[in-house]
């Protein structure tokens, strides 16, 4: 059997030393009327290389695509490093790091990530990840609630321009606690900015956070600067929710405003992580230090051993689920290691200036992209405002249909946002990234203008589920 | 010492092969853009990649150490799963591609769902929950919706045995309900009367392992199945001590009605250092609406996305897109490796080292916690004889193990067990090495009696000697500070 070593001989010395006669005796404890004899909706077993052939097939059919969709997942180079390390045995099979002295290699290369994403967020301290960007936004805004004056409700200021899935999750996860009400923030429609100051006239209440995403999901940069501020004027906690990416770039959240954000979480998977189907990407949470005690997930903390020789260690456990039970910070348990890995090993190679030039020729690109558009019959650029690696276009022809289009000249074109955004009818938001060369730009942009040159009619009866 | 990366930064090194060339000047307005320089390393290729190489050599690991480690299911991970999932095709995959260039990876999610229905022999199932914790939390959010659903809102408390994972209790506290713990009895089963006492029209529900986290099996399943429905309350399986009974026992024909499956321990995904997971539900037929999205169906020779619009009582997104994708399709891969035939050999095997190793300790004189009991896939020894006759803690015959270059089974958990180890030794660990590691115990033990301090001051051989917990929590020290050098 696949993976099982036991032969014969071990089997039968085995049972003598347990001292019973056969294998299902060992299940006799367990009720007749409970036991199932076989599986038959399993299908049979694969050689490796019978597996190794179906999934070649697979892959082939999800590949090929010249890629300008972003919209929270972003395509960037992997060094070959960074994947043929972290695939190494001693992190990818290591378990949670429990055992610190045997586990010294995976505590000392986290507290390296937590001191880089701290820096690259301006903040203090940052655990050792979460599960992905929705849900570290959820965890960050439970986070605030826990921090800020006892409340009968807790108000949390979600802008309309954050992700609509990071919406969504906090809704799935934050909503199951009644005692905090989310409350949306509009975007200007002509800048794509947040217009916080349009809930002046409706705030009766206290707030007791404002998220702050920057970019936001239309690639738009905020005023950070302004928003930040209007949260500490209001009492309320500031958190950021942005592209670590764009951070070698654009001011970090615990620069913003006078007093700094207070909390800045996001997506990790820019930095060295593939776009794979969406995950395992990995969340991240930094904070200012008064606030550590409130962090959920891991965090490592370096120490001394008995010799006085330098180790690392989880710490501050008391705030966690296998030691406080129902009063934990968060019910998280598992944090994400083995892409951690690869995103420091993925910032040790870029550094500060690497960074940087990446996070600029991203934005170059997608200037390049947005000129060229500009000019382009049947677009508009929607939104007349900074932006970092994406922009909002409005076609003249039903998006759906030429995207449709497109992916016959193998290009993905971005994310149509009507469907979620009622108002921004045949929008679609387009990435550049780094990855990107001006042939490809001039060859999207060439693509684009035949389908939309085509006749209605034609168009219309395109088909397309999704 | 160990050096950290920052120790070897020199101002304006950086791997120069990985970075664009570009440089031009960046007309955003300057009250957005960052001024000073993040404190990143400034090393080159080869310093990184020997840096983190040689990191990575301090690890224990499945790959390099038996790694006992009760309730955590450490079984070894296929290397050709991780190579295929790493194939081109799947890393560029964007999550939001259109169904038409998703054929291939939705393929295999639409038939892991499958898979995993069949042998939880549960009705509907959903892969987007990404670890275990998020498992329970999509169960419960399912529960709670489900009781909402039928206007029964007084439900406001959620039973948990004394002996359950940390993250049942904290799981239905993050839902909102209140936790009632319910005692075990001596032979580790839950005490059917503290049950019964404890059920009323408040019950929203109950969160049991089975095997229990006692490691043995919960024979009355079917009697607490029928006191819980009774009342009205649901029961929830916490998946992760499922290779006990994989292709045995299905949690579905045990009468419950959600649990979450650990993919990264029954279906052998890496662990990665403590991450990624994968907690997959899966929910008998009352459940089913609420399953979180999105998922799969196959329509004719397609498949398509369910989505929040397909299924409006759904309790929503747990993550941006589908959870750890990556994650499923090595569990799928696995899955498709074991086949019919080596599924119901998982718990076969998983079973037979266990109780071979209890055998063995047994014998050599360890005083098992539940010595009326059969072993399911993993067990309990209690160290209380040792630790007051030998004054050594089960922290330090751990601490010890490590010098013998094994890993340390649990410890002290689960909490009602003294000085207790839970060990696990899975089913694709060959017996010499549980032979080698019952030498290693029996050793230990003997230099217990000749000379504690020797496991007091363990370990000895690894990269650092035991280390200063109490300082790390008391003068916290979390990230290096630039002007540390």
């Amino acid at each position: 059997m696949p993976f099982i070593p036991h032969t014969e001989h071990d089997v039968k010395e085995m049972l003598a030393t347990i001292g019973v006669a056969k294998l299902e005796n060992l299940f006799d404890e367990i009720p007749d009327s409970l036991r199932v004899k076989n599986l038959p909706a399993i299908p049979a077993s694969l050689t490796e290389m019978e597996l190794a052939r179906l999934m070649r097939q697979r892959a082939a059919l999800d590949s090929g695509m010249l890629c300008f969709m972003g919209a929270g997942a972003y395509e960037h180079h992997i060094p070959a490093a960074v994947w043929d390390i972290a695939s190494r045995g001693e992190f990818l099979t290591a378990y949670t790091p429990y055992q610190a002295e045997a586990s010294q290699g995976t505590l000392q290369l986290l507290y390296e990530y937590q001191t880089m994403m701290a820096s690259l967020m301006g903040l203090d301290v940052s655990n050792a990840s979460l599960y992905e960007g929705g849900s570290a936004a959820a965890e960050a805004i439970l986070m605030a609630a826990r921090s800020h004056r006892k409340h009968k409700t807790y108000r949390v200021l979600i802008p309309r321009a954050l992700h609509p899935y990071y919406r969504d999750v906090i809704k799935t996860i934050v909503g199951q606690q009644d005692i905090i009400q989310l409350i949306e923030v509009p975007f200007d429609a002509a800048t794509g900015q947040t217009q916080l100051s349009a809930m002046e006239k409706d705030l009766h209440d206290e707030v007791t956070a404002v998220v702050i995403p920057q970019p936001n999901f239309f690639g738009v940069l905020e005023d950070a600067d302004a928003m930040t501020d209007w949260a500490h004027a209001h009492g309320a906690i500031a958190i950021g929710v942005v592209n670590p990416m764009a951070m070698a770039l654009l001011k970090p959240p615990g620069q913003w405003g006078k007093k700094g954000a207070d909390i800045a979480c996001g997506e990790g998977q820019p930095l060295g992580v593939p776009l794979a189907s969406g995950g395992p990407y990995y969340g991240f949470l930094c904070c200012k230090r008064d606030f550590v005690r409130q962090l959920p997930g891991r965090i490592v903390g370096r120490t001394v051993d008995k010799e006085g020789k330098q180790g690392f260690v989880l710490t501050l456990q008391a705030r966690e689920q296998h030691i406080r039970r129902a009063k934990a910070t968060s019910n998280i348990c598992t944090n994400q290691g083995l892409l951690v890995t690869a995103s420091t090993i993925y910032m040790s190679l870029l550094g500060p200036e690497g960074l940087r030039q990446v996070a600029e020729a991203c934005y170059l690109n997608a200037q390049y992209l947005k000129k060229k558009l500009e000019i382009l019959h049947g677009v508009e650029v929607v939104f007349h405002s900074p932006c970092f690696h994406e922009i909002v276009v409005r076609l003249s022809k039903p998006v759906d249909k030429i995207l449709r289009l497109l992916a016959n000249d193998k290009i993905q074109a971005g994310f149509n946002l009507a469907p979620i955004y009622p108002e921004l009818g045949e929008c679609l938001l387009i990435c550049v990234t780094e990855t990107k060369t001006e042939a490809d730009i001039e060859w999207f942009v060439k693509c684009l203008a035949q389908v939309l040159a085509m006749n209605s009619s034609t168009i219309k009866n395109i088909e397309c589920a999704k | 010492m160990s050096e950290l990366i920052f120790d070897q930064s020199r101002s304006g090194r950086y791997a120069k092969a990985q970075a664009p060339k570009k440089s031009v000047k960046i007309d955003i307005p300057a009250h957005l853009l960052r001024k000073d320089k993040p404190f990143l390393p400034e090393v080159s290729e080869l310093q990184a990649v020997r840096h983190y190489t040689r990191l990575s050599r301090k690890n224990f690991s499945i790959d390099t150490q038996f790694y006992p480690l009760g309730s955590c299911t450490m079984k070894y991970n296929p290397r050709g799963v991780h190579r295929l999932a790493m194939l081109e095709g799947f890393l560029l995959r964007h999550p939001l591609s259109l169904d038409v260039h998703s054929q291939g990876y939705m393929a295999c999610a639409y038939e892991l769902q499958e898979i995993l229905k069949a042998v939880t022999g549960m009705r509907g199932a959903s892969l987007t929950p990404m670890a275990g914790a998020q498992g329970e939390f999509a169960g419960v959010a399912m529960i709670r919706a489900y009781h909402q659903s039928r206007n029964d809102v007084a439900r406001t408390e959620m039973l948990v045995p004394d002996a359950a994972h940390g993250t049942n209790p904290a799981t239905a506290a993050q839902c909102g309900y209140t936790v009632r713990e319910i005692p075990t009895d001596s032979d580790g089963n839950v005490n059917i009367e503290s049950l019964r006492a404890a059920v009323g029209p408040q019950t929203a529900g109950i969160m049991l392992t089975n095997p229990s986290t006692l490691g043995v099996f919960e024979q009355k399943i079917e009697e607490i199945a029928a006191i819980m429905h009774k009342a009205g309350g649901l029961l929830y399986y916490d998946g992760a001590n499922l290779n006990a009974i994989l292709g045995k026992v299905r949690p579905g024909d045990m009468g419950f009605d959600v649990m979450h499956i650990n993919l990264h321990k029954t279906f052998a995904t890496p662990h990665g250092g403590g991450g990624p997971g994968g907690g997959p539900v899966a929910v008998s037929e009352r459940l089913v609406p609420f399953l979180p999205t999105p998922m799969v169906i196959k329509s004719g020779d397609t498949y398509q996305w369910l989505t929040e619009k397909e299924c409006p009582q759904t309790i929503g997104r747990l993550s941006a897109f589908m959870g750890n994708a990556g994650i499923i399709l090595r569990a799928y891969m696995y899955a498709r490796l074991l086949g019919q035939e080596g599924m119901i050999r998982v718990a076969e095997f998983a079973t037979l080292n266990a109780n071979y190793l209890l055998a063995r300790l047994k014998a050599a004189g360890f005083t098992p916690a539940y010595a009326k009991r059969r072993a399911s896939h993993e067990f309990i020894i209690t160290l209380k004889k040792e630790a007051k006759e030998l004054h050594i803690t089960a922290l330090d015959v751990a601490k010890r193990l490590l010098d013998y270059g094994f890993h340390a089974p649990t410890m002290y958990f689960p909490l009602l067990v003294p000085e207790c180890l839970l060990i696990e030794p899975t089913e694709t660990e060959a017996k010499e090495v549980l032979d080698a590691f019952v030498d290693a115990m029996i050793k230990i033990i003997e230099e217990a009696k000749t000379d504690p301090a020797l496991l007091q001051e363990a370990p000895y051989n690894l990269p650092v000697r035991r280390l200063d917990e109490v300082r790390a929590a008391r003068e916290l020290d979390l990230v290096y500070r630039s002007d540390e050098k």
